[in-house]
Protein backbone atom coordinates (compact mmCIF):
# COMPACT_ATOMS: atom_id res chain seq x y z
CA UNK A 1 0.00 0.00 0.00
CA UNK A 2 2.79 2.00 0.59
CA UNK A 3 3.73 2.50 -2.69
CA UNK A 4 0.43 3.16 -4.13
CA UNK A 5 1.11 6.85 -5.97
CA UNK A 6 -1.65 9.87 -5.80
CA UNK A 7 -4.28 9.59 -8.57
CA UNK A 8 -4.96 11.80 -10.87
CA UNK A 9 -7.81 13.97 -10.38
CA UNK A 10 -10.85 13.07 -12.76
CA UNK A 11 -13.88 14.24 -12.88
CA UNK A 12 -16.54 12.77 -10.70
CA UNK A 13 -18.72 10.36 -12.56
CA UNK A 14 -21.71 12.58 -14.00
CA UNK A 15 -23.99 9.12 -13.65
CA UNK A 16 -23.72 8.58 -9.84
CA UNK A 17 -26.51 9.00 -9.41
CA UNK A 18 -28.38 6.65 -11.71
CA UNK A 19 -26.58 3.93 -10.13
CA UNK A 20 -27.96 1.77 -6.75
CA UNK A 21 -25.57 -1.04 -5.87
CA UNK A 22 -26.78 -3.40 -3.69
CA UNK A 23 -23.93 -5.34 -1.89
CA UNK A 24 -24.43 -8.89 -0.13
CA UNK A 25 -21.69 -9.45 2.24
CA UNK A 26 -20.01 -7.26 5.05
CA UNK A 27 -16.93 -8.26 5.56
CA UNK A 28 -13.00 -7.08 4.03
CA UNK A 29 -14.50 -6.60 0.50
CA UNK A 30 -18.07 -5.74 1.05
CA UNK A 31 -16.39 -3.16 2.88
CA UNK A 32 -14.15 -1.66 0.97
CA UNK A 33 -16.01 -1.93 -2.52
CA UNK A 34 -18.66 -0.39 -0.73
CA UNK A 35 -15.99 2.64 0.79
CA UNK A 36 -15.30 2.85 -3.23
CA UNK A 37 -18.47 3.57 -4.60
CA UNK A 38 -19.77 5.56 -1.90
CA UNK A 39 -16.69 8.10 -2.21
CA UNK A 40 -17.99 8.04 -6.07
CA UNK A 41 -21.15 9.31 -5.26
CA UNK A 42 -22.80 5.91 -5.46
CA UNK A 43 -25.30 5.36 -3.10
CA UNK A 44 -25.15 1.93 -1.63
CA UNK A 45 -26.81 -0.80 0.37
CA UNK A 46 -25.24 -3.21 2.54
CA UNK A 47 -26.27 -6.65 3.63
CA UNK A 48 -25.11 -9.18 6.17
CA UNK A 49 -27.39 -11.58 8.20
CA UNK A 50 -25.09 -10.95 10.85
CA UNK A 51 -26.68 -7.15 12.43
CA UNK A 52 -23.52 -6.55 14.61
CA UNK A 53 -21.32 -7.14 11.58
CA UNK A 54 -23.13 -4.54 9.90
CA UNK A 55 -23.17 -2.05 12.57
CA UNK A 56 -19.05 -2.43 13.27
CA UNK A 57 -19.29 -2.14 9.44
CA UNK A 58 -20.11 1.19 9.36
CA UNK A 59 -17.46 2.17 11.38
CA UNK A 60 -14.92 0.53 8.82
CA UNK A 61 -16.31 2.15 6.19
CA UNK A 62 -16.48 5.69 7.45
CA UNK A 63 -12.54 4.91 8.34
CA UNK A 64 -12.13 3.48 4.96
CA UNK A 65 -13.56 6.74 3.16
CA UNK A 66 -11.13 8.68 5.71
CA UNK A 67 -7.95 6.65 4.64
CA UNK A 68 -9.09 7.01 0.58
CA UNK A 69 -9.74 10.27 0.98
CA UNK A 70 -6.36 10.94 3.24
CA UNK A 71 -4.51 9.49 0.11
CA UNK A 72 -6.67 11.35 -2.25
CA UNK A 73 -8.02 8.32 -3.88
CA UNK A 74 -11.20 9.64 -3.98
CA UNK A 75 -12.79 12.04 -6.95
CA UNK A 76 -12.55 15.62 -5.05
CA UNK A 77 -15.66 17.32 -4.74
CA UNK A 78 -17.77 14.40 -4.44
CA UNK A 79 -21.07 14.26 -2.06
CA UNK A 80 -20.74 10.42 -0.83
CA UNK A 81 -23.37 8.16 -1.53
CA UNK A 82 -26.01 7.67 0.62
CA UNK A 83 -24.79 4.14 2.95
CA UNK A 84 -28.22 2.45 4.27
CA UNK A 85 -27.57 -1.72 5.76
CA UNK A 86 -30.03 -4.42 6.03
CA UNK A 87 -30.09 -7.93 7.12
CA UNK A 88 -32.62 -9.55 4.34
CA UNK A 89 -31.13 -9.63 0.78
CA UNK A 90 -34.55 -9.17 -0.64
CA UNK A 91 -33.93 -5.19 -0.67
CA UNK A 92 -31.69 -6.27 -3.97
CA UNK A 93 -35.01 -6.24 -5.67
CA UNK A 94 -34.68 -2.57 -6.10
CA UNK A 95 -31.21 -2.34 -6.89
CA UNK A 96 -29.48 -1.32 -10.57
CA UNK A 97 -26.67 -3.78 -9.88
CA UNK A 98 -26.26 -6.25 -7.11
CA UNK A 99 -22.11 -7.07 -6.25
CA UNK A 100 -21.76 -10.22 -3.49
CA UNK A 101 -19.43 -10.80 -1.48
CA UNK A 102 -19.94 -13.36 0.89
CA UNK A 103 -17.31 -16.05 2.36
CA UNK A 104 -15.23 -17.87 -0.46
CA UNK A 105 -17.51 -21.17 -0.92
CA UNK A 106 -19.20 -21.91 -4.27
CA UNK A 107 -22.01 -23.34 -2.44
CA UNK A 108 -23.07 -20.37 -0.42
CA UNK A 109 -22.36 -18.22 -3.13
CA UNK A 110 -24.81 -20.74 -5.24
CA UNK A 111 -27.88 -20.28 -2.57
CA UNK A 112 -27.85 -16.73 -1.98
CA UNK A 113 -27.17 -16.03 -5.81
CA UNK A 114 -30.20 -18.16 -6.92
CA UNK A 115 -32.07 -16.44 -4.16
CA UNK A 116 -31.26 -12.99 -5.40
CA UNK A 117 -31.50 -13.42 -9.40
CA UNK A 118 -35.48 -14.54 -8.40
CA UNK A 119 -35.99 -11.02 -6.86
CA UNK A 120 -34.04 -8.01 -9.11
CA UNK A 121 -35.56 -6.91 -12.18
CA UNK A 122 -34.38 -8.87 -15.01
CA UNK A 123 -31.50 -7.14 -16.92
CA UNK A 124 -29.93 -6.68 -13.50
CA UNK A 125 -25.99 -7.58 -13.37
CA UNK A 126 -25.48 -10.21 -10.83
CA UNK A 127 -21.75 -9.35 -10.23
CA UNK A 128 -20.14 -12.01 -8.22
CA UNK A 129 -16.79 -10.80 -6.28
CA UNK A 130 -14.88 -14.13 -5.91
CA UNK A 131 -10.51 -14.62 -6.25
CA UNK A 132 -11.24 -18.69 -7.36
CA UNK A 133 -14.67 -19.76 -7.97
CA UNK A 134 -15.48 -20.14 -11.45
CA UNK A 135 -18.68 -17.68 -12.56
CA UNK A 136 -19.59 -21.12 -14.94
CA UNK A 137 -19.71 -22.94 -11.43
CA UNK A 138 -22.67 -20.78 -9.76
CA UNK A 139 -24.50 -19.34 -13.78
CA UNK A 140 -26.11 -22.99 -13.32
CA UNK A 141 -27.88 -21.55 -10.07
CA UNK A 142 -29.77 -18.44 -10.83
CA UNK A 143 -32.44 -17.96 -12.86
CA UNK A 144 -31.21 -15.93 -16.42
CA UNK A 145 -27.12 -17.21 -16.58
CA UNK A 146 -26.66 -14.05 -18.69
CA UNK A 147 -26.94 -11.59 -15.68
CA UNK A 148 -24.17 -13.67 -14.21
CA UNK A 149 -20.61 -12.05 -14.22
CA UNK A 150 -17.09 -12.33 -12.00
CA UNK A 151 -15.10 -9.61 -10.51
CA UNK A 152 -12.14 -9.57 -8.35
CA UNK A 153 -11.26 -6.18 -6.85
CA UNK A 154 -8.28 -6.48 -5.18
CA UNK A 155 -7.80 -5.32 -1.40
CA UNK A 156 -8.56 -2.40 -1.06
CA UNK A 157 -10.25 -1.52 -3.83
CA UNK A 158 -10.44 2.74 -3.95
CA UNK A 159 -6.52 2.14 -3.81
CA UNK A 160 -5.59 -0.68 -6.30
CA UNK A 161 -7.36 0.86 -9.70
CA UNK A 162 -7.22 -2.37 -11.64
CA UNK A 163 -10.18 -4.88 -11.59
CA UNK A 164 -10.02 -8.29 -12.62
CA UNK A 165 -13.45 -9.29 -14.58
CA UNK A 166 -14.85 -12.45 -15.34
CA UNK A 167 -16.55 -13.06 -18.11
CA UNK A 168 -18.45 -16.71 -17.78
CA UNK A 169 -19.24 -18.73 -21.32
CA UNK A 170 -22.71 -17.62 -20.80
CA UNK A 171 -22.19 -13.85 -19.33
CA UNK A 172 -24.10 -12.12 -21.94
CA UNK A 173 -23.38 -8.45 -24.12
CA UNK A 174 -25.30 -6.39 -21.86
CA UNK A 175 -23.83 -7.62 -18.35
CA UNK A 176 -20.82 -7.29 -19.91
CA UNK A 177 -21.22 -3.48 -21.26
CA UNK A 178 -23.45 -2.55 -17.97
CA UNK A 179 -20.53 -3.75 -15.87
CA UNK A 180 -18.20 -1.88 -17.10
CA UNK A 181 -19.88 1.29 -17.24
CA UNK A 182 -20.06 0.23 -13.72
CA UNK A 183 -16.59 0.18 -12.93
CA UNK A 184 -16.18 3.41 -15.12
CA UNK A 185 -18.27 5.15 -12.77
CA UNK A 186 -15.85 4.18 -9.87
CA UNK A 187 -13.13 5.17 -12.40
CA UNK A 188 -11.52 1.05 -12.01
CA UNK A 189 -9.77 -0.38 -14.81
CA UNK A 190 -11.21 -3.46 -16.47
CA UNK A 191 -9.09 -6.14 -17.49
CA UNK A 192 -11.67 -8.69 -18.64
CA UNK A 193 -10.18 -12.61 -18.88
CA UNK A 194 -11.62 -15.94 -19.50
CA UNK A 195 -13.64 -17.88 -16.63
CA UNK A 196 -11.37 -20.96 -14.93
CA UNK A 197 -10.23 -21.44 -11.54
CA UNK A 198 -8.54 -18.59 -10.03
CA UNK A 199 -8.87 -16.34 -13.43
CA UNK A 200 -5.34 -15.11 -13.99
CA UNK A 201 -4.06 -13.31 -10.56
CA UNK A 202 -5.24 -15.92 -7.77
CA UNK A 203 -3.98 -18.75 -10.32
CA UNK A 204 -0.70 -17.45 -10.04
CA UNK A 205 -0.53 -15.24 -6.46
CA UNK A 206 -1.86 -18.03 -4.78
CA UNK A 207 0.62 -20.56 -4.85
CA UNK A 208 2.88 -18.07 -4.90
CA UNK A 209 1.76 -17.14 -1.62
CA UNK A 210 1.72 -20.61 -0.49
CA UNK A 211 5.43 -21.17 -1.31
CA UNK A 212 6.25 -18.08 0.34
CA UNK A 213 4.19 -19.54 3.47
CA UNK A 214 6.22 -22.82 3.19
CA UNK A 215 9.50 -21.18 2.60
CA UNK A 216 8.97 -19.66 5.99
CA UNK A 217 7.31 -22.91 7.39
CA UNK A 218 10.40 -24.65 6.55
CA UNK A 219 12.89 -22.21 8.75
CA UNK A 220 15.14 -20.72 5.83
CA UNK A 221 13.62 -17.71 6.34
CA UNK A 222 11.57 -15.58 8.27
CA UNK A 223 8.69 -13.06 6.69
CA UNK A 224 10.30 -10.32 7.27
CA UNK A 225 13.09 -11.92 5.28
CA UNK A 226 10.88 -13.12 2.28
CA UNK A 227 9.17 -10.19 1.89
CA UNK A 228 12.12 -7.96 1.58
CA UNK A 229 13.81 -10.16 -0.77
CA UNK A 230 10.78 -10.03 -2.57
CA UNK A 231 10.53 -6.68 -2.56
CA UNK A 232 14.28 -5.62 -2.85
CA UNK A 233 15.17 -8.01 -5.58
CA UNK A 234 11.93 -8.92 -7.38
CA UNK A 235 9.80 -5.80 -7.38
CA UNK A 236 6.90 -6.68 -5.44
CA UNK A 237 5.01 -4.27 -4.43
CA UNK A 238 4.72 -5.17 -0.72
CA UNK A 239 5.57 -8.76 -0.31
CA UNK A 240 3.97 -12.04 -0.54
CA UNK A 241 3.05 -12.47 2.85
CA UNK A 242 2.03 -8.94 3.65
CA UNK A 243 -0.03 -9.36 1.19
CA UNK A 244 -1.40 -12.28 2.39
CA UNK A 245 -2.45 -10.62 5.59
CA UNK A 246 -3.92 -8.29 3.50
CA UNK A 247 -6.32 -10.49 1.91
CA UNK A 248 -6.81 -12.11 5.10
CA UNK A 249 -5.46 -16.04 5.65
CA UNK A 250 -8.46 -18.01 6.13
CA UNK A 251 -9.49 -16.27 2.69
CA UNK A 252 -6.65 -17.31 1.15
CA UNK A 253 -6.78 -20.93 2.63
CA UNK A 254 -10.31 -21.45 1.28
CA UNK A 255 -9.20 -20.14 -2.17
CA UNK A 256 -6.22 -22.39 -2.41
CA UNK A 257 -8.64 -25.21 -1.92
CA UNK A 258 -10.95 -24.49 -4.54
CA UNK A 259 -7.74 -23.86 -6.52
CA UNK A 260 -6.49 -27.36 -5.59
CA UNK A 261 -10.10 -29.10 -5.81
CA UNK A 262 -10.22 -27.69 -9.23
CA UNK A 263 -6.51 -27.96 -10.87
CA UNK A 264 -4.88 -30.85 -8.86
CA UNK A 265 -2.03 -28.65 -8.65
CA UNK A 266 -0.27 -30.01 -5.39
CA UNK A 267 1.85 -26.61 -4.92
CA UNK A 268 -1.98 -25.04 -4.22
CA UNK A 269 -2.79 -27.21 -1.25
CA UNK A 270 -2.80 -24.45 1.60
CA UNK A 271 0.65 -25.62 3.63
CA UNK A 272 0.44 -26.25 7.60
CA UNK A 273 1.64 -22.62 8.60
CA UNK A 274 -1.47 -21.16 6.64
CA UNK A 275 -3.89 -23.51 8.30
CA UNK A 276 -2.07 -22.93 11.44
CA UNK A 277 -2.16 -19.62 11.54
CA UNK A 278 -5.85 -19.32 10.51
CA UNK A 279 -6.87 -22.35 13.39
CA UNK A 280 -4.92 -19.57 15.82
CA UNK A 281 -7.59 -17.18 14.64
CA UNK A 282 -4.29 -15.37 13.11
CA UNK A 283 -5.89 -14.44 9.86
CA UNK A 284 -4.04 -11.10 9.36
CA UNK A 285 -4.65 -7.60 9.67
CA UNK A 286 -8.40 -7.90 9.90
CA UNK A 287 -7.08 -9.73 13.66
CA UNK A 288 -4.51 -7.68 14.41
CA UNK A 289 -1.97 -10.47 13.22
CA UNK A 290 -1.32 -13.08 11.13
CA UNK A 291 2.60 -13.19 9.82
CA UNK A 292 3.31 -9.90 11.23
CA UNK A 293 1.91 -8.13 14.02
CA UNK A 294 -0.55 -4.92 13.57
CA UNK A 295 -1.88 -4.21 17.14
CA UNK B 1 11.33 8.60 26.57
CA UNK B 2 14.43 10.38 24.93
CA UNK B 3 13.60 11.86 22.02
CA UNK B 4 16.72 12.82 20.18
CA UNK B 5 16.37 15.69 17.50
CA UNK B 6 18.61 18.72 16.45
CA UNK B 7 17.77 21.59 19.33
CA UNK B 8 19.42 24.24 16.69
CA UNK B 9 16.50 23.21 14.09
CA UNK B 10 13.86 26.39 14.99
CA UNK B 11 10.94 23.63 13.52
CA UNK B 12 11.81 21.49 16.78
CA UNK B 13 11.40 24.84 19.31
CA UNK B 14 7.74 24.98 19.49
CA UNK B 15 7.08 26.16 22.58
CA UNK B 16 4.06 24.17 23.28
CA UNK B 17 5.92 20.91 22.58
CA UNK B 18 3.84 19.69 19.51
CA UNK B 19 6.85 18.85 17.68
CA UNK B 20 8.80 17.32 20.43
CA UNK B 21 5.70 14.87 21.84
CA UNK B 22 5.30 14.28 17.76
CA UNK B 23 9.00 12.96 17.74
CA UNK B 24 8.32 10.67 20.74
CA UNK B 25 5.28 9.23 19.31
CA UNK B 26 6.96 8.21 16.10
CA UNK B 27 10.55 7.32 17.60
CA UNK B 28 8.15 4.82 20.49
CA UNK B 29 6.01 4.03 16.89
CA UNK B 30 8.92 3.48 14.70
CA UNK B 31 11.66 2.23 17.23
CA UNK B 32 13.78 4.95 15.42
CA UNK B 33 14.63 8.50 15.71
CA UNK B 34 13.52 11.25 13.11
CA UNK B 35 13.89 14.62 11.87
CA UNK B 36 11.08 17.08 12.09
CA UNK B 37 11.88 17.89 8.36
CA UNK B 38 12.20 14.35 7.37
CA UNK B 39 9.55 13.05 5.00
CA UNK B 40 8.27 10.03 6.95
CA UNK B 41 6.41 8.52 3.60
CA UNK B 42 9.16 9.27 0.88
CA UNK B 43 12.04 8.99 2.74
CA UNK B 44 11.26 7.82 5.81
CA UNK B 45 9.09 4.76 4.01
CA UNK B 46 6.38 4.29 6.72
CA UNK B 47 3.00 3.28 5.20
CA UNK B 48 -0.11 4.78 4.20
CA UNK B 49 -1.58 3.07 6.75
CA UNK B 50 0.87 4.78 9.52
CA UNK B 51 -0.42 7.89 8.08
CA UNK B 52 -3.86 7.33 9.36
CA UNK B 53 -2.69 6.58 12.32
CA UNK B 54 -0.95 9.86 12.86
CA UNK B 55 -4.77 11.30 11.52
CA UNK B 56 -6.21 9.47 14.85
CA UNK B 57 -3.24 10.14 17.18
CA UNK B 58 -3.08 14.15 16.67
CA UNK B 59 -7.42 13.85 16.89
CA UNK B 60 -7.21 11.92 20.30
CA UNK B 61 -3.98 14.20 21.41
CA UNK B 62 -5.15 17.65 20.49
CA UNK B 63 -8.51 17.34 20.35
CA UNK B 64 -9.43 18.14 16.56
CA UNK B 65 -10.92 17.36 14.14
CA UNK B 66 -9.42 16.98 10.75
CA UNK B 67 -11.77 17.14 7.86
CA UNK B 68 -11.97 17.93 4.32
CA UNK B 69 -9.40 19.50 2.40
CA UNK B 70 -7.43 19.57 5.47
CA UNK B 71 -6.96 15.31 5.50
CA UNK B 72 -4.61 14.67 2.54
CA UNK B 73 -1.39 13.24 2.94
CA UNK B 74 0.91 16.42 2.19
CA UNK B 75 0.03 17.52 5.86
CA UNK B 76 1.07 14.51 7.28
CA UNK B 77 4.63 14.46 5.75
CA UNK B 78 6.99 15.61 8.02
CA UNK B 79 6.90 16.71 12.06
CA UNK B 80 6.74 20.26 10.93
CA UNK B 81 3.82 19.98 8.68
CA UNK B 82 1.83 18.24 11.42
CA UNK B 83 2.33 20.70 14.12
CA UNK B 84 1.43 23.24 12.03
CA UNK B 85 -1.48 21.75 11.33
CA UNK B 86 -2.55 21.13 15.15
CA UNK B 87 -1.73 24.59 15.35
CA UNK B 88 -4.44 26.40 13.01
CA UNK B 89 -6.67 23.38 14.11
CA UNK B 90 -6.84 24.28 17.53
CA UNK B 91 -7.18 27.95 16.73
CA UNK B 92 -9.85 27.79 14.60
CA UNK B 93 -11.94 24.86 16.47
CA UNK B 94 -11.37 25.88 19.93
CA UNK B 95 -14.13 28.58 19.23
CA UNK B 96 -17.32 27.71 21.33
CA UNK B 97 -15.57 24.50 23.10
CA UNK B 98 -15.49 25.88 26.21
CA UNK B 99 -17.39 23.00 27.94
Amino acid sequence: MSSTPPEPPDPPAADAASHALTVLGAGVMGVGITALALGHGLPVHLVDTDRQRLDRARDRISDELRLAQLLGALPPGTVPGQLSTGTDAAAAAGATAVIEAITESADLKAGLLAEVSALVRPGTPLITNTSSIPVEELAGAVDRPAELIGTHFMNPPYLIRTVEVIRGPRTGGRTMSAVLSLLAALRREAVVVRDAPGFVTSRILHPMINDAARVVQQGTATAEAVDALMQGCLGHPTGPLRTADLIGLDNLVDSLRVLHERTGDEGCRPCDLLLTLVREGRCGRKTGSGFYNYR
Amino acid sequence: MTVQYNPESPASTGADGVEAELLGFLEGHTHSAWEPETDLFQEGGLSSLFAMQLVVHLEKSYGIAIRGTDLRLDNFRTVTRMAALVRRLRETQSDGRHG
